[in-house]
């Protein structure tokens, strides 16, 4: 099987939405891919089924105006030749042939390892309010939340809000970082108003800055936490433990396509193109900048990819949004403390069971690869690869595909894809 | 002075290999490495210690070396993975079969175990296999491993003998006496080995040695889905002849529970690209071997440029105009499997020792006259 098309979008997220919703209003045939059984990518998620989030509402319903076809399910898993990707779709798979491609494949959380964190009961921040938004009972259940940056505060909202206790929310950024963004937000008013009523729902939960998880504990899953606290040690009993550092961009499409990457971003021009010609990349590609950035960055690409003036509205948002993105930067990078919790037994790669102490002697990210296994099972390192870049200042690995787990017979390149599209874009 | 007895250019499996058995010898070694120990062409491999019949000569070396592994693995750690799994080589038609006495007859005179299954014993040890198979040929002793952790359990026991490590360390240049690192440092040494796979041509120009590309796959973890490594009697026909991509099934049990999958030969590329419509290729005639194949989960496929000599065998031995200069490279398909035999040829050369195989069907004079000009192979 094979699908033909103008411009193809890799990811249904805020970003790849308005890029969909641009190029396809001005007459693309455009097709969009997501490896979810609904769009919305991961702020959205669920909006499509009951949305209460009118931003949401409002770019899913002109998302199913805008004439894009939507593909749901469809994973993509390689990039077989220029032009054409991969995509493994249930029990099948179908191959794409595409004039420009939108890469708007978000971003995931970055884990720390500390002693305790592969026990059950632990997960990641958003991971845990995703879990819960998907119906995780949650009601009566004690909750800490240790990460940094606003993403501590939404899910500690949609966890309140679902009846779940939030015991502590540790912020790892020092008080100076974290006051300092605050106030930046202020230049932010969508971003504002999120905080404000964020709060306003939380007034009752203790919250800290300089505090982090330094252990999880529990037989066979997580009883209690251990924190630190401004220097003091706290000792908490929960059933529920989101622990996570902030966000890292997806750039497994990305690498795979030969796009080039800069500090942990893709690097892209100000037609938001990559060094690959006819690929552009929006979202949290371009360093992690939430919601607005997505949207902006999206609407963008969009039209240049079809052949659109850009209004100068945009291009202002633009410039807003990117210097955002720069200041969560600096205050949600993992400060020292947290790069030295784990012990010599801590797991770093859980899919392989590496431990920190078998990493001794390993130089770079492939000598640990090769000699002790880390990154060599199902997650292809998407975890402990980040995790090993972050604490030992290793640079990442070569995209091999498929660039997901996907069947033998998905990597079976139908032969029947033809070599020119059916609509001239 | 030199500093060292023997500088060796390369950290893949041969050289570190080679690193073990002189070190041990009491030799004073540097094994010099550019980036990391065992991830060139040595990471990308199968680590199919196999005994080989196309000719006499690559019969020894590959029967000698599987058995000096075998002597070798009780000392190995666990992570090296040596598994003894044998290899079945199946025979889709009569005619393979016929050829199955042939190799045994051969096998057995170099002193390999090998036997003959019928197709009723073949499907009991590998139920997996797609019917029709008229039977193969197992050679139990033939065995599995896991190459770069190998190459370095090599370099670390060379390195515990006192031997120097020196990897991230670029060889510009090599020249009687010694070395030229990439930082202009001068290593100097009584011999030189080169034992750079398929990058040697670059420090010794004229070397008879060019890329040959293959494929590999692998899964995620699961239950064993074969028993031995599988290749197929075809991929004799399929894998020699230098011209043309080729493909052939070979399948080998990983005793992660993970299936690796090969393979495919690519004469003269040296690029790292994933070639899709080869791969394709090569899942397609492996589909042909286990049909339930295309439902297992693949994690990642790879590619690794084997050092390919005209003859198929390595190049073993003394430059024949530069004295101080020895050769170790050129191992194309094999050179997991031959990398115990070439470091006890090359260090009985060098210490004017006597081998147990003869040393002669390997010599780099084969292919490069006394003046340095490379000779016309037959
Ligand atoms: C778990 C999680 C929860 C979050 N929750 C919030 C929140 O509540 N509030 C908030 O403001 N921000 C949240 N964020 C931040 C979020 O990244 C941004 O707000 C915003 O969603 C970014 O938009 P995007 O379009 O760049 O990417 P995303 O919204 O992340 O969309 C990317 C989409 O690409 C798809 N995709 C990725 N790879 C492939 C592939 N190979 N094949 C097919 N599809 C693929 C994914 O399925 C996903 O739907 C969250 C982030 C994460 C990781
Ligand atoms: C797909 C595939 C499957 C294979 N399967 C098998 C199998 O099942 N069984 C088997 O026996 N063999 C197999 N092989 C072959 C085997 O992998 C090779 O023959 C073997 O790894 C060659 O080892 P080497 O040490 O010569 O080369 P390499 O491992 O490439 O080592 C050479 C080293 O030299 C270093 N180097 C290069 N230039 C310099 C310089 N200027 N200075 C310093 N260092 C330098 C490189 O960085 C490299 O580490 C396979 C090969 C491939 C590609």
């Amino acid at each position: 099987m094979r699908e033909v098309c103008d411009l193809v979008v890799v990811g249904a997220g805020p970003g790849g939405l308005a890029a969909a919703c641009r190029a396809a209003e001005a007459g693309l045939d455009v097709l969009v891919l997501d490896a979810q059984p609904e769009p919305g990518g991961q702020v959205w998620r669920g909006e499509a089924r009951q949305g209460s989030n009118r931003l949401a509402r409002r770019w899913l319903t002109r998302f199913s105006a805008s004439g894009a076809r939507f593909r749901p399910g469809a994973r993509v898993i390689a990039a077989p030749e220029p032009g054409v990707l991969l995509v493994e779709e249930g029990p099948s798979s179908f191959a794409v042939r595409y004039g420009r491609a939108v890469l708007a494949t978000g971003a995931r959380e970055r884990f720390l390892p500390f002693p305790g964190w592969t026990l059950p009961g632990v997960l990641g921040v958003s991971g845990l309010q995703v879990l819960v938004k998907d119906g995780l009972p949650i009601r009566g259940k004690r909750v800490v939340l240790a990460g940094t940056g606003p993403l501590l505060l939404a899910a500690a909202a949609t966890i309140h809000s679902h009846g779940g206790e939030v015991l502590y929310i540790a912020e790892q950024a020092s008080a100076a970082s974290h006051w300092g963004f605050a106030l930046q937000l202020w230049r932010q008013p969508a971003k504002l108003l999120q905080g404000a009523l964020m709060s306003a729902k939380l007034v009752s939960v203790p919250t800290s800055t300089d505090a982090w998880v330094t252990a999880a504990e529990g037989e066979r899953r997580l009883e209690a936490v251990r924190l630190s606290v401004r220097g003091r040690e706290e000792h908490l009993h929960c059933d529920y433990l989101g622990a996570a550092y902030g966000l890292v961009p997806n750039l497994e499409v990305a690498r795979l396509l030969s796009c080039e990457t800069s500090a942990g971003a893709v690097v892209v021009d100000d037609r938001l193109e990559t060094r690959v010609p006819k690929v552009h990349a929006v979202g949290e590609l371009l360093g992690i900048g939430g919601v607005d950035q997505a949207l902006v960055t999206g609407e963008l690409a969009g039209l240049v990819a079809a052949e659109q003036p850009v209004p100068l509205e945009l291009e202002r948002s633009w410039h807003r949004v990117r210097t955002f993105a720069a200041q969560l930067a600096r205050h949600d990078a993992p400060r020292a403390e947290l790069l030295r919790l784990a012990t010599p037994d801590t797991l770093l790669c859980r899919c392989e069971d590496v431990p920190m102490s078998a990493l001794e002697g390993c130089q770079n990210l492939r000598e640990a690869r090769l000699y002790a296994r880390l990154g060599m099972g199902a997650c292809q390192g998407r975890t402990c690869g980040t995790a090993a870049q972050t604490l030992f200042g290793w640079t990442g690995e070569d995209v091999r595909p498929p660039c997901l787990p996907a069947r033998i017979g998905s990597l079976r390149i139908p032969s029947d894809v033809s070599s020119t599209p059916t609509r001239e874009s | 002075m030199s500093a060292f007895d023997c500088v060796i250019v390369g950290g893949g499996i041969v050289g570190a290999a080679l690193a073990d058995v002189l070190s041990a010898e009491g030799v004073s070694v540097a094994l010099v490495e550019a980036r990391s120990i065992g991830t060139g062409t040595t990471a990308c491999g199968m680590g199919h210690l196999v005994a080989m019949d196309d000719n006499a000569a690559e019969l020894a070396l590959t029967a000698w070396s599987v058995a000096l592994w075998r002597e070798l693995a009780d000392g190995l750690p666990r992570t090296v993975e040596y598994d003894a799994c044998g290899t079945l080589w199946l025979a889709a038609d009569d005619e393979e079969m016929a050829a199955v006495s042939a190799k045994v007859a051969n096998y057995r005179a170099a002193g390999v175990r090998a036997e003959v299954l019928d197709s009723a014993a073949l499907y009991e040890a590998e139920p997996a296999l797609a019917p029709g198979l008229v039977g193969a040929l197992r050679v139990p002793e033939d065995a599995v491993l896991y190459p770069p952790v190998a190459a370095r359990t090599f370099a670390l026991r060379a390195q515990a003998r006192g031997a120097r490590l020196m990897t991230g360390c670029q060889v510009r240049e090599l020249r009687p006496g010694g070395v030229m690192l990439a930082n202009g440092e001068l290593l100097t040494a009584r011999h030189v080995v080169l034992a750079a796979g398929v990058a040697s041509p670059l420090l010794c120009p004229g070397l008879p040695i060019s890329p040959r590309k293959g494929h590999l796959l692998i899964t995620r973890r699961g239950a064993p889905v074969v028993h031995h490594q599988l290749v197929e009697l075809g991929y004799l026909k399929s894998a020699h002849g230098t011209d043309g991509a080729s493909v052939a099934f070979n399948a080998q049990p990983r005793v992660t529970g993970q299936l690796l999958l090969g393979s495919s030969r690519q004469p003269g590329d040296g690029t790292r690209e994933v070639d899709a419509k080869l791969l394709e290729r090569m899942l397609k005639r492996a589909a042909l071997f286990l049909p339930g194949l295309d439902g297992l989960q693949a994690l990642r496929v790879w590619t690794g440029l084997r050092p390919a000599t005209p003859d198929g065998l390595p190049l073993l031995g003394p430059h024949p105009e530069k004295p101080w200069l020895w050769l170790a490279c050129g191992h194309e398909g094999l050179g997991i499997t031959t990398a115990t035999g070439s470091a006890r040829l090359v260090a009985d050369q060098l210490l004017g020792r006597a081998s147990v195989i003869d040393a002669r069907p390997y010599s780099p004079a084969r292919f490069l006259s006394a003046s340095g000009h490379e000779v016309a192979h037959a």
